[in-house]
């Protein structure tokens, strides 16, 4: 136990996370997303002056492991809670952490208007292509032939449309200062999405506009797979449709 | 003025912090007369035109849920979408001002005034056990001193307020004393105020925050609906506001409220000519419903006829509360008309056979 000292430490769970265990699957990115976020504000010092909107969706209870000041919202409105938030509290960080049913689906008024507004928010997406709260429907960002319960078949885009790039589409708003897309199944990820992450949490409150961070995450359960095969699919399937990198930086589109 | 401005200038005096709306006629006086006015530079108050009624009420649950007093207009179809933010508010226990100056329905309905919303205000319209507090103007002078009364009780309770007026109040011009300004709330002030259950940001020195209408174990929810019942229960006892135009040697009330309670103003001064004792029993708050009074007077009277713009709405709560022990009749018009005084004392006579 002698070795227990302050010098020693290597690794310490952030505070800015609370100790309940966390109600996502086993081998679900929604954890480490949260952590990361979580992190960000902690070593920036800002939990004090951060409020935080958890959608409906696998990660509604966000506000149980996140351990800041929070609000729940209604499906698909957690950026017009945040537009008014920012706009009453304009000295306080605000964010929003979506999935891809509620941000892109339900929410997509909501997601577009605050973008062209550019509130200077933070919209955290987690697009797993799919419902996973509900238990596996077809969502907007569901993949052409991915099955789900509501596409058992296969996303048929002749019937079903096409999978929406939410993403690329905001970026062109000019009201929306720096669009990138990340992942977190593997450490080098985590790290570039947590850089993306500050990034975002920085500009935005320099009042530079809306900064959109999408992270392409699996979700196994609903996926019907073992967390490695979700995360090996995700590679081979997810990422060539949604590939990963910055997408806009300073207000301009990359490339 | 305007009733519909008067309300506005009144958000303004009352030191509210934010409006969130979406234009709809016949309420877009409010944000029209609000983006002439630019309270933020008078006051610092925060006034932005929504993308939907849908987003509007959830800026309000968004801003209501950090303890700063937020408002938004609409009218009758702008409502009935923003009816699932409503309930979240009222599960959430969140205090707020929500105006809708009612039109002619069901559907896109007409533009001309209306009451039929009553339901959708004192029934819930939106999903779940919970009510709001819900006032009538029927003048201008009440749509601006409402706009105060209702963020007090809002606040007092933490429930959302609603005043329910309608198109011809909202657009009718009539002299009105303003109240004098209040100041705005200081940051400080508002988290000295609301500190121990509003999202400000999360200091050290205390727990989070957490603003929320979710309650995943059936008896916690119970437990939450309890509260809130005891809540309704104590607003029932203390809140209820109405009045009495001629009731006390009235054989006969008509029971009304807004522009209908106009009408029927002058009603009971032309039959009165006529020799007949009507009286008026005007509601002022719609939801709590004066159930007590109405109770008391169906003892003593011989009779009551609400008068509505509607097919009848209200006439059911007045029924409810009468308990049988005498007539209730109930004369509407729909669609946007607003009932004359002649016919609404015809259809007294008719109904009660004089
Ligand atoms: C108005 C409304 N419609 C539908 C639902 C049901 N619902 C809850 S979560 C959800 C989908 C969430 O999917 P997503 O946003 O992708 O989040 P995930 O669970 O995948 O993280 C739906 C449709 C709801 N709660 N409210
Ligand atoms: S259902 Fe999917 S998104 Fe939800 S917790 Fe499980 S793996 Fe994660
Ligand atoms: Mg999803």
């Amino acid at each position: 136990m002698d070795i227990i000292k302050t010098e020693n430490l290597v690794y310490k769970k952030t505070d800015a996370m609370t100790d309940k265990a966390l109600s996502y699957c086993p081998g679900c990115g929604h954890g480490t997303a949260h952590r990361i976020a979580m992190e960000v504000l902690e070593e920036m010092g800002v939990i004090q002056d951060t409020i935080g909107v958890a959608p409906v969706g696998c990660s509604v209870l966000a506000y149980e492991f996140m351990n800041i000041d929070m609000q729940q919202a209604a499906h698909g409105r957690a950026p017009a809670l945040a537009t008014a938030i920012k706009r009453l509290w304009p000295s306080k960080y605000v964010f929003t952490y979506q999935g891809d049913g509620d941000l892109a689906a339900i929410g997509t008024a909501e997601t577009i208007h605050a973008c062209n507004r550019g509130e200077n928010i933070v919209i955290i997406f987690i697009n797993n292509g799919i419902y996973g709260m509900t238990g596996g429907q077809m969502a907007p960002t569901t993949l052409p032939n991915m099955k789900s319960s509501t596409s058992p078949y296969g996303r048929d885009e002749a019937m079903m449309g096409h999978p929406l790039k939410i993403t690329e589409l905001i970026a062109h708003l000019p009201g929306v200062h720096y669009v990138t897309r990340q992942a977190v199944h593997k450490p080098t990820e985590v790290r570039r999405a947590k850089k993306a992450l500050r990034k975002a949490f920085e500009q935005s409150y320099a009042k530079k506009g809306l900064c959109f961070v999408e992270i392409v995450s699996n979700c196994n359960s609903g996926w019907k797979m073992t967390p490695n095969q979700s995360n090996i699919w995700m590679e081979e399937n997810m990422f060539p449709y949604y590939p990963l990198g910055d997408i806009k930086v300073d207000g301009q589109l990359v490339k | 003025m305007k009733g519909n401005e008067a309300m506005a200038e009144a958000a303004i005096r009352c030191g509210a912090d934010g409006y969130f709306g979406y234009p709809i006629t016949p309420q877009s006086e409010v944000l029209e007369y609000l983006m002439v006015e630019k309270p933020w530079e008078r006051t610092g108050m925060v006034v932005l035109q929504a993308e939907s009624e849908v987003a509007s009420i959830n800026m309000i649950y968004g801003g209501a849920s950090t303890g700063k007093k937020v408002l938004t207009s609409s009218s009758s179809p702008g409502i009935s979408l923003m009816q699932e933010g409503i309930s979240y508010l009222a599960g959430a226990e969140l205090p707020c001002l929500i105006i809708n100056v009612v039109r002619g329905g069901p559907g896109l309905g007409d533009i001309q005034p209306s009451q039929s919303d009553y339901f959708q205000s004192v029934k819930g319209g939106g999903h779940g056990d919970y009510h709001m507090y819900v006032i009538a103007p029927s003048s201008v002078q009440e749509s601006s001193d409402f706009v105060k009364k209702a963020f007090e009780v809002a606040f007092k309770y933490r429930i959302p307020a609603m005043i329910q007026s309608d198109g011809a109040i909202g657009q009718m011009m009539e002299k009105v004393e303003l109240f004098p300004q209040i100041t705005r709330r200081t940051d400080t002030e508002v988290i000295a105020e609301c500190g121990s259950w509003a999202t400000t940001g999360k200091p050290t020195t205390r727990e989070r925050n957490i603003i929320t209408s979710l309650d995943l174990i059936p008896e916690k929810l119970e437990n939450h609906n309890h509260k809130l019942q005891a809540k309704y229960k104590e607003m029932e006892a203390n809140e209820v506001i109405f009045e009495e135009i001629q009731c006390d040697d009235a054989e006969y009330l008509l029971v009304a409220y807004g522009t209908s309670a106009r009408v029927c103003q002058k009603t009971v001064q032309l039959a009165r000519e006529k020799g007949i004792k009507l009286g008026l029993f005007r509601l002022i708050t719609l939801w709590p419903f004066p159930k007590k009074r109405i109770e008391e007077l169906a003892l003593t009277k011989k009779g009551f006829m609400a008068v509505e713009m509607s097919e009848g709405q209200m006439v059911e709560d007045v029924m409810l509360n009468v308990k049988g022990k005498a007539p209730v009749e109930f004369f509407g018009r729909s669609g946007g008309i607003i009932p004359n005084p002649t016919e609404v004392l015809n259809a007294f006579e008719q109904k009660f056979r004089r």
